[in-house]
């Protein structure tokens, strides 16, 4: 009990900051994923499908090959599958990409728990974490300073994207179809393959979130897992306003409202504990509502969107 | 980008292509000579754009030869027609405006390198601007360029990527005088130094005879003569394209200001005071506008698309809310409730009729009847009399000659001129008593355009105000009683019809260039 004094307020802050760079790392890479389709002009609803098929692959691979780095390998192939299917439906014509995502979401919400049912009891093997924390003696700095190599990786992708989306051919290519498909077209690009790509693309990277759950945190399978991640790392890249730099900032935030709950309980305040869990959603309404406006289109959204035309 | 390569020199020969049952080009053959301005004159469905396009590769002819530099080519693709050396400018823009010069030009190129080197670019493009008649800088974003600005930029596109065969589609539609001018004569300019074949797609004479050298007349999607512009004046030119309608319209501009000056009526009915409205992207689009329309008058509002002009007629229209500033109407306060506009005569035609005034899903019996359907006697004791209903539907598609196949066909399988003319039935009824319209002519042919501006100066000589929001000078000119100029979302200058000079307005218009990228 005076361990946890000692540490105080201090404990929580270290706990959120901890829980921020663990429960981050899946609303990094979905909205990571969420950008790159979205930068192509599609909206991609399934994604919450997508992390849970990339939850249960990944644990599924990884558990019968028992590395988990192939686990992290078949969840992205999964969401990229998943990607594949959003965008070959949305390639028809008359689609919208709304409904069929939100069909999406579904269709993978219920394949994963049906195809995950055996591997609800297993454990797999876990990805490992580096610790960072290494230099301290208190037990809190190093758990918190715990980080899972997924998440350096995501920072890294995050620094790539923004720079490739401005500096590369492909991000061009990506951007204008995102911009002004009437362009695309007239310079004799096919934005459909385009935007085809970027959902695939999209959608593995999903699936990498997906397995950062069920083999990382909180580290298994089970159907209560992603608890509507996937969603709000949509609203995410709203408030980030289609910057994937932003994305890492908007993510880091977002996971520490989620380790709001867990900290404060690490302290002994257990009232309300269901309420401080809720922090994420409710500041997912709160800066929807912030961003939002009746007068005009959200900054930066790319105009080719459907919720922006 | 030498100048020692020579511009290509293009023929077609007996081109013919049939879209369903309409034949839209028969048997044209042409020959565009390198090194000159050759002019495609002709209305709305003529066949010029199809005569283009299958050279283009947009479309592919279903008989006839395409030749370039006398070999006959086979050309699918447009990415066919670029490796030959052939571009076009488009009368839509086809840049990202979101992205800058710099990027959409990259974009343009057949082979962009995996990673761009930015700054390399950028030094590049500078040099090549240099060269150029008009210069832009490479790091600003297309959304902030003026319709000028990016109809040359589109030209600089074509420049840049080496074509030197360039079509360029009523590049003037969206472009002051003065822009125009300048684009044109610079193109001519181009020309005659060896550098570049122009097609110039147009349907007025006056670019025509000033900047041409060459012109071929279609109709009907046929070539009727193609002759040197030196050779040929005005009067030969609109005698060959109309017959008789180009006299008619000609006789009808001119007695239709002096009928207006018999019909004067005291005080301003529509007042309009220190009106600000916001545009979709949260900036003032529209800032402290006022101005008045009279009974018995054409106020016509002039500009550059994208001016503020479309959020004014939204606010007029009830579709967008103003931030400032207030309308009245017969000197009450006007918030554009049915009531109010059924009181005072409220009717308006916007940009874009069948997104706008229609309901898409409903017939053209129905979208007639949008503002009478609730009263006597179409309406009685909260029922509707269909019978009644279809005898006035009727009655109108007679009058105003809507081409439809019955009064039940839906709104959208009309062709856009039809949805105008159903538009504009429904909105001149007898009770109208403030009339506005925004580009009530656009994509309308010559005699479609004629009759329409016939009715709306009949309107004004009834007594009804009318306020006329347009992009077409020639337009404003013909019907306008006073006009405004409309630019960065404020009325920047007015005059009476008597004194209007079109390159004056057209200054003015450009007067301030911080317009909004709706």
């Amino acid at each position: 009990m005076t361990d946890a004094h000692g540490i105080g307020w201090l404990g929580i802050v270290l706990a959120i900051v901890g829980g921020a760079l663990r429960v981050s790392t899946p609303y990094l890479y979905v909205s990571l994923g969420e950008v790159l389709t979205e930068k192509s002009g599609r909206v991609n609803l399934g994604l919450e499908g997508v992390l849970l098929m990339g939850a249960m692959s990944g644990f599924a691979a990884g558990s019968l090959t028992g590395s988990p780095w192939l686990g992290v390998l078949a969840a992205g192939v999964a969401g990229g599958l998943l990607g594949l299917l959003h965008a070959a439906i949305c390639n028809l014509p008359h689609v919208n990409d709304i409904a069929v995502g939100i069909a999406l979401f579904l269709f993978g919400m219920g394949l994963a728990f049906y195809l995950g049912k055996p591997f609800i009891a297993p454990r797999a093997a876990m990805l490992p974490a580096l610790p960072f924390g290494f230099w301290s003696s208190e037990p809190a700095v190093r758990a918190a300073l715990e980080i899972s190599p997924l998440f350096l990786i995501g920072i890294v992708l995050a620094i790539v994207l923004r720079w490739a989306l401005a500096n590369t051919r492909w991000g061009l290519l990506l951007r204008m179809a995102g911009e002004s498909a009437d362009a695309a077209r007239a310079l004799g690009y096919s934005v459909n393959t385009i935007r085809t790509l970027a959902t695939m693309c999209g959608g593995f990277l999903g699936g990498i979130g997906g397995a950062f759950l069920s083999l990382y945190y909180p580290g298994n399978w089970n159907e209560a897992l992603s608890s509507g991640q996937g969603l709000m790392a949509i609203a995410l890249v709203i408030f980030a306003r289609w910057n994937p730099l932003r994305c890492l900032y908007a993510s880091l935030l977002f996971g520490g409202a989620s380790a709001l709950g867990p900290a404060l309980q690490t302290v002994g305040i257990t009232a309300g504990y269901y309420l401080w869990s809720a922090a994420p959603y409710v500041l997912t309404l709160a800066l929807l509502i912030y961003s939002s406006s009746t007068r005009h289109t959200l900054a930066g959204a790319p105009s080719e969107l459907s919720i922006s035309r | 980008m030498s100048a020692m390569q020579k511009p290509p020199c293009v023929e077609v020969r007996d081109l013919s292509k049939r879209f369903g049952g309409v034949q839209a080009l028969a048997d044209a053959s042409v020959r565009f000579a390198p090194g000159r301005v050759h002019a495609l004159l002709g209305e709305n469905g003529a066949g010029k754009s199809t005569l283009v396009k299958c050279v283009m590769g947009y479309y592919r002819a279903d008989s006839g030869a395409i030749l370039v530099d006398d070999v006959e080519h086979e050309i699918r693709s447009p990415q066919q027609s670029r490796a030959l050396g052939l571009g076009m400018v488009y009368q839509h823009f086809t840049l990202v405006s979101q992205m800058s010069v710099a990027e959409n030009l990259v974009l343009g190129r057949a082979q962009i390198p995996a990673t761009i080197d930015w700054k390399a670019e950028h030094r590049a493009l500078s040099e090549f601007m240099r060269a150029m008649p008009f210069r832009l800088d490479p790091s600003q974003p297309v959304a902030s360029l003026a319709a000028g600005e990016k109809q040359k930029l589109e030209i600089l596109k074509q420049l840049y990527l080496g074509r030197r065969f360039l079509v360029l589609d009523e590049p003037t539609s969206v472009l002051t005088p003065d822009e125009a001018d300048q684009v044109l004569s610079e193109m001519r300019r181009l020309a005659e130094s060896g550098m570049l074949t122009v097609v110039l797609i147009t349907h007025k004479f006056r670019e025509v005879m000033r900047f041409a050298q060459d012109v071929t007349m279609m109709r009907g999607g046929r070539i009727l003569a193609t002759t040197e512009v030196a050779w040929t004046t005005v009067d030969e030119l609109a005698q060959r394209m109309f017959g008789q309608a180009a006299i008619t319209t000609a006789a009808r501009q001119a007695s239709a200001p002096a009928a207006a000056e018999t019909t004067p009526c005291a005080g301003a009915y529509c007042e309009v005071r220190d009106l600000s409205a916001l545009g979709d992207r949260g900036t003032l689009a529209v800032v402290d506008t006022s101005f008045t329309v009279r009974g018995g008058e054409i106020v016509a509002i002039a500009g550059v698309s994208g001016n503020g002009q479309k959020q004014l007629v939204e606010v007029l229209a009830g579709q967008r809310e103003a931030v400032r500033g207030s309308v009245v109407i017969a000197g009450r306060p006007y918030r554009c409730t049915r009531a109010e506009m059924q009181r005072y005569g409220v009717y308006l035609l916007t940009e874009e009729p069948l997104a706008n005034d229609c309901v898409r899903s409903l017939s053209v019996m129905a979208n007639l009847a949008l503002r009478r359907y609730d009263r006597p006697p179409i309406a009685w004791r909260g029922w509707l009399r269909r019978r009644v209903l279809r005898r006035f539907a009727e009655e109108l598609i007679a009058r105003y000659r809507i081409r439809t196949s019955s009064p039940l066909a839906r709104i959208d399988s009309l062709s856009g001129g039809n949805v105008q003319r159903t538009v504009l039935a429904r909105e001149l009824s007898e009770d109208v008593r403030l009339l506005i319209l925004q580009n009530p002519c656009f994509g309308l042919d010559a005699a479609a355009a004629a009759e329409i501006r016939g009715r709306i100066a009949n309107a004004r000589d009834r007594g009804v105000a009318v306020l006329l929001v347009s992009e077409d000078l020639d337009e404003v000119l013909e019907l306008a009683d006073r006009i405004a100029v409309m630019s960065g979302g404020c009325i920047v200058h007015e005059v009476g019809r008597a004194h209007a000079d079109r390159y004056e307005l057209g200054r003015h218009m450009t007067r301030t260039s911080e317009a909004e990228a709706a």
